[in-house]
């Protein structure tokens, strides 16, 4: 730990994991930082989704540690990465388009009143409070998720996630699908997040917005972390070149850019 | 009451209770005994069958599964509670049998359903024919009658003004209300039907509330079985047959949606009613009960084309 910045609250050291003969990621190391946007990119097959399911719990490291505000795992479980904070956005997989706002936000969570009844309105007065915080608009907060637009189901997906105690956030691939605006809004969520202090960890294919809100890029090819740069101090056709071979990453180690 | 914002939910028992209204004075007009209190009481009385395995089927299809067993559950139920009886038990000994046999039955329909992972239409499908089996052969296929009046008079007799299993009915009603509604089963359920993955995701074990859901599911047929035998003061092995296309009609036609995710309580009890209401007038109509049959056919199709056309225009404009 030579940075003498803030120190980490996710950190990754020499991750490798193999399906049967092929290396799905190749001794990855990294380290998160809170209040930062670190994106992850690459190309498809490149091992973001399975970095992504180290982290959540879903697969098993076969090497390294992960290490999260001090506390050391070789390998998480779905139950472990969410109560150390860990939280992995998947829209569709976390919402009930059926049921309205307040329910999805609280879902497997609710407030009780009267040890058996759900206290509804401690409930919606929470929700108003938290997508105030995160400034996410809803039309209100009793209508069925499936009437709102894309964006706003993904912020609800993101308000959820940190509800539900998350402090470093994954997003897959948030804006696949969705219109320009719809993404813009995704986008300035993201800002706040960061703003309050939480950890993100985008993956994305749409390199111009992650340049607009990434504080940093790690690129992997061929399941390593070939560079590891602060978003200001590069460019597309350097990450391009980066993703797809033409150009070589730092030799060995990986470069620290982490830090401020 | 109905908190979870679901304003296509109260426009459908808006409508509902629209049509029964026009329905009853229809029939008012075209018979002058309908509206009589003889016959009105009547009305209630019939609809108890149909709404109290409607409630547990409105929560087992909002949780996204299907039971095809009540009918089968309810005979077998009556078949327990009349060997019991015969067997010298006190009443309230053989309704405890009964009830308890229910509740096995949903246990295995449910245990079958989560840990096995067979679709419900199939497990319940099965258990549909093992417990009709079960019952022929517990019964040796005579029906089985004549018992006490403490137990008879859980279906025949009164209280107040209203049957025993209309007052029965509608306690059983207002609990899946407060169920489905104001309690986190009641989400759960809602939430596995929409999308049992979130479900999952969330930390709830979906297998616990998938058997909790087809025991309720039973416990409800079970009472019916109960409602069954005493009216009639006779077990008859081949009892409730069919009673879980009515059920299932019930729930439909009350708007709780096929796909599961959501359901009204308030919708099926209507929905109930209404069946009851437009069988009822047909009959003093004299109008023979085959086109009863195709007639309630028709109402059904007609009510679950109105909900999926309005349900299409809901999913449409959120995309």
């Amino acid at each position: 730990m030579e940075t003498n910045g803030p120190a980490p609250v996710l950190s990754l050291f020499g991750i490798s994991k193999s399906f049967g003969n092929i290396q799905a990621l190749n001794r990855v190391s990294l380290e998160v930082f809170s209040g930062q946007v670190l994106a992850l990119v690459g190309d498809n097959g490149a091992g973001k989704s399975t970095l992504i399911k180290i982290l959540s719990g879903v697969y098993a490291a076969d090497a390294g540690e992960i290490h999260i505000r001090g506390q050391v795992f070789k390998h998480l479980t779905p139950g472990r990465a969410l109560r150390s904070g860990i939280t992995t956005v998947y829209q569709d997989l976390s919402l009930v388009n059926g049921r309205d706002v307040v329910s999805n936000v609280f879902l497997g969570k609710e407030y009780r009143k009267a040890r058996y009844f759900i206290d509804r309105r401690r409930m919606e007065k929470d929700t108003r409070r938290l997508l105030d915080q995160l400034h996410i608009n809803l039309p209100s907060l009793k209508v069925p998720v499936g009437s709102l637009s894309g964006g706003q189901r993904q912020a609800l997906a993101v308000a959820r996630a940190i509800h539900q105690g998350g402090k470093i956030i994954v997003l897959d691939e948030p804006t696949a699908a969705m219109g320009i605006s719809e993404s813009q809004q995704v986008m300035a969520l993201i800002g706040n997040l960061r703003k309050q202090g939480y950890a993100v960890i985008l993956v994305s294919h749409h390199l111009p917005q992650v340049f607009a809100v990434a504080d940093r890029l790690c690129i992997m090819r061929h399941g390593s972390l070939v560079a590891d740069l602060p978003t200001g101090s590069t460019n597309l056709e350097e990450v391009v070149a980066l993703m797809t071979g033409l150009k070589a990453g730092p030799p060995s180690e990986v470069r620290k850019a982490a830090g401020n | 009451m109905f908190s979870s914002g679901n304003y296509r939910r109260f426009r459908t028992q808006g409508l509902l209770l629209l049509a029964l209204s026009g329905l009853m004075i229809i029939m008012s007009f075209s018979s002058p005994y309908f509206m009589k209190w003889d016959n009105l009481r009547n009305i209630l009385d019939q609809s108890t069958l149909n709404i109290l395995v409607g409630v547990g089927m409105t929560l087992v299809i909002c949780a996204g599964g299907i039971d095809l067993s009540v009918g089968a559950v309810a005979a077998l139920v009556g078949a327990v509670m009349g060997l019991a009886m015969h067997a010298g038990y006190s009443p309230y000994l053989a309704i405890a049998a009964g009830l308890m046999v229910a509740v096995l039955s949903g246990l295995v329909n449910g245990g079958l359903t989560a840990y096995l992972r067979i679709t419900p239409f199939i497990v319940t499908l099965a258990s549909l024919s093992i417990i009709r089996g079960l019952t022929l052969i517990i019964t040796g296929a005579i029906p089985i009658s004549s018992f006490p009046s403490t137990f008879t008079g859980l279906g025949s007799g009164s209280l107040g003004i209203f049957p025993a299993p209309v007052v029965l009915t509608a306690l059983v009603a207002a609990a899946g209300s407060v169920l489905l509604n104001l309690t986190p089963s009641g989400y759960y359920f809602q939430a596995m039907g929409g999308n049992e993955e979130a479900l999952r995701r969330s930390g709830i074990s979906v297998p616990r509330y998938k058997i909790l859901v087809y025991v309720l599911s039973a416990f409800c047929a079970g009472l019916a079985g109960l409602v069954l035998t005493a009216r009639l003061n006779c077990a008859d092995p081949t009892a409730g047959y069919m009673l879980e296309m009515d059920a299932i009609a019930t729930a439909v036609l009350g708007g709780t949606s096929m796909r599961g995710g959501q359901g009204s309580m308030a919708g099926t009890v209507i929905a109930g009613l209404l069946l009851a209401v437009l069988r009822n007038g047909l009959t003093i109509n004299s109008i023979a009960s085959y086109y009863q049959q195709v007639l309630v056919g028709v109402i059904i199709l007609a009510a679950v084309v109105i909900s999926e056309l309005r349900s299409n225009r809901v999913e449409e404009a959120a995309l």
